[in-house]
């Protein structure tokens, strides 16, 4: 498919997103999360208050791969997962909530060798 | 460092120019410094500049990965003002606005300070309500701010539309007169100036990569792409690169970092008198001296260092702008870029100590940290000399989200501004 003048130019349009449960859509039909893997203290009593200050407030925010959720708000309104690079925002995979962090290095080099090979 | 002045300018103009020298050195780093800023944004040159010019340091240097001001300072949309609510918000906006208003002449640099007014639009129940409020909390804090009917917002600013028939009436809005718009560039230009001036050395393509500790855990300096440069005293000032720097050093940041989005339009003769925000539509213009209309958009939806944001948020700020200025709609477009602004929980910054000896940092001016430049820079140099805070920026700590003291201006400013 030729690329529009936007595309050429490397401007960028919104990103398209895999919802593990509906298929790939536009950015719009989503609403970001924030990180993801996140987990609400089982014994909140037992935190002291830094403690606190990791789960609420302090983030990784890097610069390349962040695993974070999404939510298909107008889609199927589930929350999910994605592995996305902060710097050029390819999202090199999604996967439903509740399944394990991936080896983050390990998703994109085994995608990258993939692509390499063609 | 030669000195600006009409007489100046003459005496250049018949020597057809040929005299004027660089603005400032490009030196290369010394082994140490007495201080080092670690990014060369309007805030870190400023802190610089008063570092040298109130505390008598004068062995500093600015590292600044790219260019000087090639970071938000010269991709914003240069509003200023001071109307926050919390009067921890006010005192420090309004200590940026003071020094603003004798910038120019302090640094003999234009720095285009236009007190034009900031003409913020309410547009529904809530807003005005909350306008009100910021209102009379300003007054009490000497900070002046008036609410204006629609009739007498059309009158300050008539372009704007007041029809009833708006998907988005606007019913009032909230006027600061002492607001306005600065030149983004000379901001860095003259503090870069006047800081070099003052024996400041400003490292540029310099990007540092790490953040050495001794074995007592207090900052010794920082490995860069020129090498190792030592410092007990290190100020980190880099805007959207906060966390990444941080990191560096072992600190875990309250902090995400977000594309923000502006535009140009083709530059026209002066039509727009002032500064218009709207919060509740997502849209802030204003017209530059060369004439084109600056527009600001919302930040994108998701965190990202691209320096680019996605074409329907310009585009949805580009709706509200042709809904609330109709003689705009054949306006033609120039240019769009994004910048990475650096959020955070309160939407508060964050100016003070870190829990590492020698390491201070000064960031989360997520969308609105221009106008703070500075007031800013100014508690900054305070803080890092002296090791402790200025009493404008004490409030300000990274400790204010343990202890539930923050600065919730979220509430209502959680808007590109
Ligand atoms: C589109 C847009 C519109 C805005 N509009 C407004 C507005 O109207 N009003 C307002 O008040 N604010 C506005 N802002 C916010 C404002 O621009 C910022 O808050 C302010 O300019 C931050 O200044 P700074 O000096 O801290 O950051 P910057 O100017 O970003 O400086 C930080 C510097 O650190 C450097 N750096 C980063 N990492 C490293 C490293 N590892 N080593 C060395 N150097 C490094 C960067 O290259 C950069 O030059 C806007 C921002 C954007 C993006
Ligand atoms: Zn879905």
């Amino acid at each position: 498919m030729p690329l529009s003048r936007t595309e050429r130019r490397g401007e960028k349009q919104m990103l398209l997103i895999a919802c593990p449960y509906c298929g790939e859509r536009p950015e719009t039909e989503f609403r970001y999360a924030g990180e993801a893997h996140i987990a609400r203290p089982s014994d909140p009593s037992a935190l002291n208050d830094d403690e606190w200050v990791d789960f609420l407030y302090q983030r990784a925010n890097p610069k390349g791969l962040h695993v974070e959720r999404w939510r298909h708000i107008h889609g199927c309104a589930r929350f999910f997962n994605a592995v996305r690079d902060t710097v050029s925002d390819r999202i090199f995979k999604t996967y439903e909530a509740g399944e394990p962090r991936p080896d983050v290095n390990a998703v994109v080099a085994d995608i990258l060798a993939k692509e390499s090979e063609r | 460092m030669q000195k600006f002045s009409g007489f100046s300018l003459i005496r250049q103009a018949l020597s057809g120019h040929q005299g004027w020298q660089a603005q400032w050195r490009t030196p290369e780093p010394k082994a140490s410094y007495d201080a080092i800023i670690v990014g060369g944004g309007g805030h870190g040159l400023g802190a610089a500049y008063y570092m040298a010019r109130e505390h008598g340091l004068k062995n500093i240097a600015v590292l600044e990965r790219g260019w000087i001001g090639g970071g938000n300072t010269g991709r914003n949309t240069t509003i200023i003002r001071s109307n926050y609510l919390f009067d921890e918000s006010a005192a420090l906006f309004d200590h940026a606005v003071k020094l603003w208003e004798g910038l120019s002449q302090d640094l003999n640099y234009n720095v285009m300070f236009s007190q034009r007014g900031v003409l913020m639009l309410a547009h529904t129940v809530h807003d005005v309500q909350s306008f009100k409020r910021h209102i009379h909390a300003n007054r009490l804090n000497g900070v002046d701010n008036e609410w204006l009917s629609a009739e007498e917002a059309k009158e300050f600013c008539p372009p704007l539309n007041i029809s009833p028939g708006m998907r988005y009436p606007v019913v009032g809005a909230a006027l600061q007169r002492r607001g306005g718009v600065a030149r983004h560039d000379a901001v860095a230009w003259g503090y870069a100036r006047a800081a070099d001036a003052l024996g400041v050395d400003i490292i540029q393509n310099c990007e540092v990569t790490g953040i050495r500790r001794g074995v007592n855990g207090a900052v010794e300096g920082v490995e860069t792409t020129k090498g190792f440069i030592g410092s007990k005293r290190i100020g980190v000032s880099a805007a959207g690169h906060t966390s990444v720097l941080m990191a560096m050093a072992g600190v875990r940041m309250p902090l995400e970092s977000y594309p923000l989005q502006a535009l140009v339009s083709e530059p026209v003769k002066p039509v727009f008198p002032c500064v218009v925000m709207s919060n509740t539509i997502h849209a802030y213009i204003s017209q530059s001296d060369k004439g084109e209309l600056v527009i600001g958009a919302g930040t994108d939806a998701y965190t990202s260092y691209s320096q680019r944001g996605a074409l329907h948020i310009a585009t949805h700020t580009l709706d509200a702008i042709c809904e609330l200025f109709p003689m705009f709609r054949r306006m033609r477009m120039l240019r769009n870029w994004g910048g990475i602004v650096d959020v955070t929980p309160d939407r508060s910054p964050i100016i003070g100590k870190t829990p590492v000896p020698g390491l201070f940092v000064n960031c989360g001016w997520g969308t609105g940290g221009f106008k703070a430049t500075p007031g800013s820079a100014h508690v900054f140099a305070h803080t890092i000399a002296t090791g402790e805070p200025h009493k404008i920026n004490a409030p300000f700590t990274l400790e204010r989200f343990r202890d539930g003291l923050m600065i919730d201006e979220a509430a209502d400013a959680a808007v590109a501004h």
